[in-house]
């Protein structure tokens, strides 16, 4: 029999369909996968008997003809979601041991089509971070490493949980979000495809809030099509959440193998950074090349203002940490630690809750909004924005979707960044602006370096645009022909 | 109309002025909360009326409640007010166990109401009242917080969320309030307006309406500078007396707080900016907290939160089902009863005051309803310290005693009579007025009787009153004594003339 937790998504619901096996097996298989690869620490809570218990609810749909889109798939969920009676704590020691009476909208629009939980995803404390290493449950170990090296890698971040994960078959796809690249980053570490939709698509109800104008939901999935599948199911116009858009979810998997002849792709020249490495330079001109190909049109665009997103985004998205950070306070739930007053209590729950990066972003973020600096950086860092969001209302008057390189390196080894949180940040260069104009954002894996790591290529599409982030990566993916798996050595 | 007097305290160096703007804070009558479906009802058993958002759960989101926002713009409409079709909703960043999300949702920068204005009705004791224009600056949405309950134990505090995020406007005036009436006077009428728009219920007790009342003092002329050149620098540092939910203390505190800067001024001091707290046991006011400890809110837009952007159309539906509004009530009150300016501000001060008065004036004579009113009525019940709910006459009962008196089955002197054992409990005033004989004797035969006695008795009298006209009412008084107050003053007059040849 075949190794079941190798399969897509898209194979394994064909499988589940027409019963050439059940979801209880499918499940027992991932639960038996994510039990010997522990040394990952992809997991950081385990959910094998409820697996197993919705596995059997989903069998039982399937005899009785009454299947949802996702019936039986078994899913990993980033810590990031609120589960209702699972426990939920975006990977931070503040949460405790905090267990939701309540589900997130995205997870729930999951379980609604039928999809299995296998468990919850470890990720950057409160998706702060790029390389998993500010998790309170320690970091996620990257599958891949380098060739002849067994030096331990970030799968990136902060959504390594569910990068790792999927990239090692410990799950079929997984939930992840993305505030600066979270989604994409990982993706590209990893040799998966993460997409981040249009702000709006998908509800933040229950997704634990880091930066609230940035944070969208999104999958990482082992294709294009598998991504296309999952996306759908979990974007839906929500009342609980003010920014949820009123439209409806399109058919995205249809678009995924449309092809890019007649379309055309920007070349934005802000993205040629300095530094740019020979080898990410030449993956994207790969890939123009195969687009190309493929029958689309290459155009050179520009996005002036390039160089001023990774700054306005390390203002905006620590501010508005700030504030909705501010509700772990040791008061109603989560860890706490006592003082003397009021004020002590405080301090110490919010010291010893809260890692080091997550301190550093709340520090930055109360500066930020501080009377006397807020016009020099906020208010400015708003108006970047908007400027940085006219560029590509003004590029993509000239182009259909845009391609960029996803990051500018492969996965990186532990401790080889976090000495220098700039140097951290820099991770976020290609990706940041999708989040910051709100636009959809899909990372492909397109190659390997000569140190065998995967390299990811980003389509930017415009606003609501998906259809073409699909139509992109599915071309690139099938151009790339990208199968490469991490040897597995866990 | 009366001329808007100048209030001054004397100090040592001469007159000063004082200067007031004021923040009111009332909760929006609604049944949810501003953000979330939880009830606001009062007097729930602690943390029962809590969503998920209130208690600021992890991924929890505000979803602003359509009803709050018609409370508002309607308000709005009811101050003459400026409606922005565009606001938006800031977040006020501070930590405190009674906030849960370790920030309140207001409106800073955009509020959704802007300038407006109203006229307050100022009584004075003894004199003809008058009215003032006090602009409105603004009126903003904004969360309630908590309650931190110190008093339950003596080493830990308890909070409850009941009260954390229902919807508050807050008012703000203009700095055109002049003395501690004025304060009370402009709260009432505020009170008033949104009671009579339905956009809160205006209970103080219950802290449903509260104020805040900015205080500076300046020496005479000042404030016309402030006026003309719009510069605080002409008006003195303000103080802001927190949360005053009494009529009574907010006058006593701005009094006290008034002399308190005249001393420190003169005593060669500087007034510290700087909020404190009425202390109605001390009669004083004491320091909360300086402006160095005052919290940097960081004030940001709430990104959870769309701006809120109003269709002209729904604002003009709003602007078309606004009831009749106190000072719209007063005017027809002066047209349609003939009631002078002052007797209809009384009036119209207050829903239930004018719903009473309409009733008991239904069909009678309205200014003798008035009168009835505002002086027999409302002195009784000020003198017993009773709402109008609590009194002993009812509108219709009273309504009964004044037709008695506009048919002369009784003189206005008896009606007091009628009206005193009516407050004690006798019944209705004609039962009364029959029980007790009261009817007021026209019959000029038996009037003629009583005179011809009198006449007969006092030949002295007679001589004086010859010369001296004015000396009538001592004949009056008799024959009213004799007839036991029941005889008709006018025949009696009448009678007593014809028969004394003046």
């Amino acid at each position: 029999m075949t190794d079941l937790t190798a399969l897509t998504l898209a194979k394994a619901l064909d499988g589940l369909k027409s019963k050439q096996f059940s979801s209880v097996e499918l499940t027992g298989a991932f639960n038996a996968a994510i039990a010997g690869a522990r040394v990952l620490n992809a997991f950081v809570v385990e959910t094998p008997e409820k697996a197993l218990e919705m596995a059997k609810a989903s069998d039982a749909r399937r005899a009785s003809g009454k299947a949802g889109r996702l019936d039986g798939a078994p899913l990993g969920i980033k810590d990031l979601y609120c589960t209702r009676g699972v426990r939920t704590t975006a990977c931070s020691g503040i949460l405790g041991d905090f267990t939701p009476t309540y589900e997130s909208t995205v997870t729930q629009n999951l379980w609604d089509e039928g999809a299995v939980m296998l468990g919850k995803l470890n990720m950057d404390e409160f998706a702060m971070g790029s390389s998993n290493e500010t998790s309170h449950f320690g970091n996620v170990i990257n599958p891949w490493r380098r060739k002849g090296d067994n030096q331990g890698l970030t799968p990136g971040g902060s959504s390594g949980g569910s990068a790792a994960s999927v990239a090692a078959n410990l799950c079929l796809a997984a939930t992840a979000s993305d505030t600066g690249g979270s989604i994409r980053q990982p993706a590209a570490f990893t040799g998966t495809v993460g997409i981040k939709p249009t702000y709006g698509r998908a509800s933040r109800y229950g997704m634990v809030a880091f930066a609230s104008s940035l944070d969208q939901a999104g999958p990482i999935a082992r294709t294009v099509e598998d991504s296309a599948i999952l996306l759908e199911v979990m974007c839906s116009h929500d009342p609980k959440d003010s920014t949820s858009l009123n439209i409806r979810t399109p058919d995205w998997r249809q678009d995924v193998r449309k092809g890019v002849r007649g379309m055309k792709i920007g070349i934005p020249k802000e993205y040629r950074i300095d530094g740019l490495s020979d080898e990410i330079d030449a993956l994207w001109q790969q890939g123009i090349k195969w687009l190309k190909e493929a029958g689309a049109t290459i155009v050179d665009i520009s996005l002036p203002h390039t160089k001023y997103a990774l700054p306005a985004y390390y203002i905006v998205a620590p501010a508005e940490a700030s504030s909705n950070l501010a509700r772990y306070d040791g008061m109603r739930y989560g860890a706490r630690v006592e003082g003397g007053n009021l004020t002590q209590t405080y301090e110490g729950t919010r010291a010893s809750g809260f890692g080091k990066e997550v301190q550093r972003r709340l520090m930055i973020g109360t500066y930020v909004l501080s009377s006397g600096y807020y016009d020099a950086y906020y208010l400015r860092a708003q108006k970047v924005r908007t400027r940085i969001f006219q560029d590509f209302v003004d590029a993509f008057g000239q182009c259909d979707a845009i391609l960029t390189p996803a990051c500018p390196s492969p996965a990186f080894a532990f401790g080889e960044k976090s000495g220098d949180p700039v140097e951290m940040y820099l991770n976020d260069v290609f990706t940041v602006t999708a989040n910051l104009a709100g636009l959809p954002g899909i990372a492909v894996p397109a190659g390997l370096s000569a140190s065998g790591l995967p390299l990811g290529l980003q389509v930017i599409g415009k606003a609501l645009d998906e259809a073409a982030c699909f139509r992109v990566g599915g071309a690139l993916e099938d151009a790339a022909g990208f199968v490469a798996k991490p040897d597995r050595w866990w | 109309m009366t001329e808007r007097p100048t209030f001054r305290i004397k100090g040592d160096t001469g007159d000063w002025e004082v200067v007031m703007g004021l923040e009111i804070h009332a909760q929006v009558a609604s049944n949810a909360k501003l953000f979330s479906g939880a009830s606001t009802a009062f007097g729930s058993d602690p943390n029962c009326n809590v969503s998920l958002v209130d208690a600021a759960m992890p991924g929890m989101l505000p979803v602003i409640n359509r009803f709050c926002v018609e409370q508002a713009i309607r308000t709005g409409l009811g101050l003459k007010a400026q409606i922005n079709s565009y606001s938006r909703f800031d977040r006020k960043n501070y930590f405190y166990p009674d906030l849960p999300q370790g920030y309140q949702i207001s409106q800073f920068a955009h509020p959704i109401v802007g300038e407006g204005e109203i006229d307050v009705d100022v009584e004075v004791p003894g004199k003809e009242g008058y009215t003032f224009a006090c602009r409105i600056e603004r009126l903003h949405l904004e969360q309630d917080a908590g309650k931190s309950i110190h008093d339950m134990d003596p080493h830990a505090t308890y909070v409850d969320l009941n009260r954390s995020g229902v919807a508050l406007m807050e008012i703000v005036s203009k700095p055109d309030v002049r003395s501690p009436a004025e304060a009370a006077a402009y709260v009432k009428k505020l009170r008033a307006i949104v009671i009579a728009l339905g956009t809160c219920d205006g209970d103080m007790e219950k802290g449903n309406l509260r104020a805040d009342v900015n205080v500076s003092v300046c020496k005479p002329g000042q404030y016309e500078k402030f006026r003309e050149t719009g510069d605080f620098k002409h008006l003195g540092t303000r103080c802001e007396l927190k949360n005053m939910n009494s009529y009574r203390f907010i006058q006593q505190a701005i009094e006290y707080e008034a002399r308190r800067q005249i001393e420190i001024i003169e005593g060669g001091g500087k007034v510290d900016q700087e909020t404190r707290l009425f202390d109605p046991v001390k009669g004083e006011t004491r320091s909360m907290r300086s402006k160095e400890d005052a919290h940097d809110y960081r004030y940001f837009p709430d990104p959870d939160l769309l701006p809120l952007e109003l269709e002209q159309a729904w604002i003009e539906d709003i602007r078309k089902s606004l009831p009749e509004l106190p000072d719209q009530k007063r005017a027809r009150f002066e047209k349609d009863y003939g009631l002078s300016r002052y007797d209809a501000g009384v009036l119209t001060s207050d829903a239930d005051k004018a719903l009473f008065f309409e009733e008991v004036a239904r069909g009678r004579d309205a200014k003798l309803a008035a009168n009835w009113v505002t002086q027999e009525l409302f002195g009784y019940l000020n003198k017993e310290a009773l709402e109008l709910s609590q009194s002993p006459v009812t509108a219709s009962a009273l309504g009964g005693l004044i037709a008695l008196i506009s048919d002369n089955t009784i003189s206005g002197k008896i009606a007091k009579d009628v009206f005193a054992r009516m407050i004690s409990g006798e019944g209705e005033a004609a039962a009364i007025v029959e029980k007790h004989g009261l009817k007021q004797v026209t019959d000029t035969g038996a009037i003629e009787k009583v005179v011809d006695e009198i006449i007969a008795a006092n030949p002295d009298q007679v001589a004086k009153v010859k010369d001296k006209p004015q000396t009538l009412g001592w004949f009056v008084g008799q024959v009213m004594k004799a007839s036991g107050g029941k005889a008709n003053p006018q025949a009696v007059n009448d009678i007593l003339k014809a028969k004394l040849g003046i």
